[in-house]
């Protein structure tokens, strides 16, 4: 996984609730054997017209967005699929944050895994952000997961917060296998208690 | 000893270990993989020179990208096949056993799991595939997980896992006629939206729920991610050991008496309190559908659209404009009535026999519109084998509606069955997002009884009128 400690990107804004990780990433994409490859799909029905041309209306395809690593989303954003297409076609297309007010359960976890970081922000901020940006595209933001803090030009920095566990692993850039895998003794250990007490009440 | 609820004790028995400022282990005791979601995990194991930790506790199947038509891998296109055949060099690598297509036992990972008694009270069951909630009908914990979860638990047989808070959803009274369990699940949906459970595990209590057979509490947990909850819960009763009484992987003769004593001791405890809880009547729901473009956006069959300018300007406002526009609806319209191309019964949520004998209820010596096409697709080959038994394949052909192959078919839209751009689909699939059912294709969402009645009637209809 790749880590990652301190972000400074333009940011590109997609101020829709409830985005679903079908739009991310629609479902013909999904009948590949590996991760790689999936960025230029990323949101394919909202970005590309029905002969495959880029809709010039839509945030991924506007120059001055171009090159930007923040992603400015709404509301309860990955709802849906688990696919974890969702997250390797965000960081194909070049995402390593995600500023919204809240995320789904399953999208929030698969993002983790892949080196990209969910800030949730409260409602007000969010909506400052969004519309500083309306007025100057081009406001770069930096993320410093170090300090949990969002830095944002002409105001005082923003604490988030993240979970340690979660924030050790992308400032590592380690994933949580191998953390699991450590703890075979203490799996093994489970496994035969577990076994010992339901054949002790006469079940498998 | 305090008094838990059934999530509390199905957590309980899960932990591996838990320690300061880390999430806790979770053991899994069943997990299900598939095509379309294991070849990069298990690439990933490969990478590692890592072995499958208890190849006995995954369990595939092949559904997602698997074509309805007969011919099974001889029909299937080429990215198709390819996931299909890496499944099968997969499993036979690393020990794991693969119901694969056409085999009798194959069908979609949620339906064909709990008819082969896998799915059994007390578990903790995981797929990466959101739809997994479905087993919670069984009183197991049971939640989708991503591919690189799917790799930890191909490795550890772990997951770690935060607790997620609880939420109880009773459900009381006696339905109407013409209303079920897919109603009830869109009405909730409708009543808390699609973020309204978002970190809680759902439990659903109440007479309502008792009544249900495990079909109908399958169809229920289905959708518990539709409100974003992490899973959903029915606890166990005399249904549900009936249902797996004599299975193939079901416990058997003195074990099975063992582990009844077992699961007796996993409902919620008298007392035991829930972070949050919502109390639904029944008797004043009428047959749900879906008007928009996430399973939050439903209402009564009858009810007219919504009109987005009676909300105050917002985002809320946005997303009903933007629904609207998508659906090409609109506001203030009943939806009642209106011409739709396609009807399909299937998907993890409404492909088993109580579905298509309901479905089949409302289509017998009635016809489809010659301008409709109608996609009848069992959830498994023992539904196909069981329905076709009971003759309901004759009545739904004489009727004119196709009867497929089982698999996940146009509910997913990756394996040849999809909408054109505009169609409009009555569905009894779980999700009406933009595309889900193919690109610039248009989904109401609704129960096997109201896509059954949009079949013969080429329009949405109130099943009411029909019964």
């Amino acid at each position: 996984m790749q880590r990652l400690q301190r972000i400074r990107s333009k940011v590109a804004p997609l101020l829709v609730d409830n985005v679903d990780t079908d739009q991310i990433i629609p479902a013909r994409f999904l009948k590949v054997l590996d991760k790689h490859g999936l960025g230029q799909h990323c949101f394919a029905d909202w970005r590309y017209d029905a002969e495959g041309r880029p809709l010039a209306s839509f945030v991924l395809n506007q120059a001055r967005h171009a090159g930007a690593q923040i992603l400015l989303v709404g509301d309860n954003f990955g709802c849906g699929s688990s696919r974890e297409h969702a997250p390797w076609a965000l960081l194909g297309a070049g995402f390593r944050v995600l500023l919204g007010t809240s995320f789904a359960d399953i999208f929030r976890n698969n993002a983790l895994k892949n080196g990209i970081l969910p800030v949730t922000l409260d409602a007000e901020l969010h909506e400052r952000l969004a519309e500083r940006l309306a007025r100057h595209p081009e406001l770069e933001l930096t993320v410093d997961l170090e300090r949990c803090r969002l830095e944002v030009p002409d105001e005082a920095s923003i604490p988030f917060s993240l979970d340690e566990f979660a924030r050790h692993c992308l400032l590592e850039g380690v994933d949580e296998l191998g953390y699991l895998l450590a703890r075979a003794p203490l799996i093994a250990q489970y496994e035969a208690e577990r076994a010992a007490r339901l054949a002790a009440e006469g079940t498998p | 000893m305090t008094a838990r609820t059934l999530f509390r004790k199905l957590w309980e028995e899960h932990v591996v270990s838990e320690a300061p400022g880390v999430p806790a282990m979770l053991y899994v005791d069943l997990h299900l993989i598939h095509e379309v979601t294991s070849p990069q995990a298990f690439a990933g194991l490969r990478a590692r020179g890592l072995r499958v930790r208890c190849p006995e506790r995954t369990i595939a199947t092949m559904d997602h990208s698997t074509p309805t038509v007969p011919g099974g891998l001889a029909v299937v296109d080429a990215a198709g096949r390819a996931q299909l055949e890496r499944l099968r060099e997969n499993c036979e690598a690393y020990g794991v056993r693969l119901y694969p297509l056409g085999a009798p036992e194959n069908g979609i990972v949620h339906v064909m799991a709990p008819e082969l008694g896998l799915s059994q009270p007390g578990m903790t069951i995981v797929c990466g595939d959101s739809h997994t909630s479905t087993h919670g009908a069984f009183g197991a914990l049971a939640f989708g997980i991503g591919t690189s979860e799917v790799e930890h638990v191909l490795a550890t047989q772990c997951l770690l896992q935060r607790p997620a808070k609880t939420y109880e959803v009773r459900f009381d009274g006696t339905p109407r006629p013409g209303v079920g369990p897919k109603d009830y699940i869109l009405a909730l949906c409708a009543r808390i939206g699609v973020s309204g459970a978002t970190g809680h595990v759902l439990e659903y209590t109440g007479s309502a729920i008792r009544q249900l057979s495990m079909e109908g509490r399958m169809t229920l947990c289905n959708m518990s991610i539709e409100c974003g909850a992490r899973a959903g819960l029915v606890a166990p009763d005399d249904a549900t050991f009936q249902y797996l009484a004599g299975r193939p992987f079901a416990p058997q003769g003195a074990a099975f008496d063992a582990a009844l004593r077992r699961w007796r001791r996993l409902p919620t405890d008298e007392g035991a309190s829930f972070d949050r809880r919502l109390e639904l009547d029944v008797s004043t729901l009428a047959p749900m559908l879906t008007w928009g473009t996430n399973p939050g956006m439903g209402a009564a069959v009858d009810a007219p659209l919504p009109r987005p300018e009676d909300h105050p300007a917002g985002p809320v406002r946005e997303a009903l404009e933007k629904s609207l526009e998508y659906m090409g609806l609109t506001p203030g319209e009943p939806l009642l009535g209106r011409p739709i191309d396609v009807v399909f019964i299937g998907s993890c949520t409404n492909s088993r026999l109580e579905d298509l004998r309901q479905a089949a209820s409302v289509m017998r010596g009635r016809k489809v519109p010659p301008q409709v096409r109608v996609l009848v697709v069992p959830g498994s080959q023992q539904v196909k084998r069981q329905a076709e038994a009971e003759g309901l394949h004759e009545l739904f052909r004489a009727a004119g509606a196709e009867w497929r192959e089982p698999g996940c078919s146009m509910c997913i839209a990756m394996n040849g069955d999809e909408l054109l751009p505009g169609q409009y689909a009555v569905s009894t699939s779980n999700r009406n997002f933009e595309g889900r059912q193919g690109k610039g294709g248009r989904t109401f969402l609704g129960s096997p009884l109201t896509a059954a009645a949009a079949a013969v009637t080429g329009r949405v209809t109130d099943v009411r009128q029909l019964l």
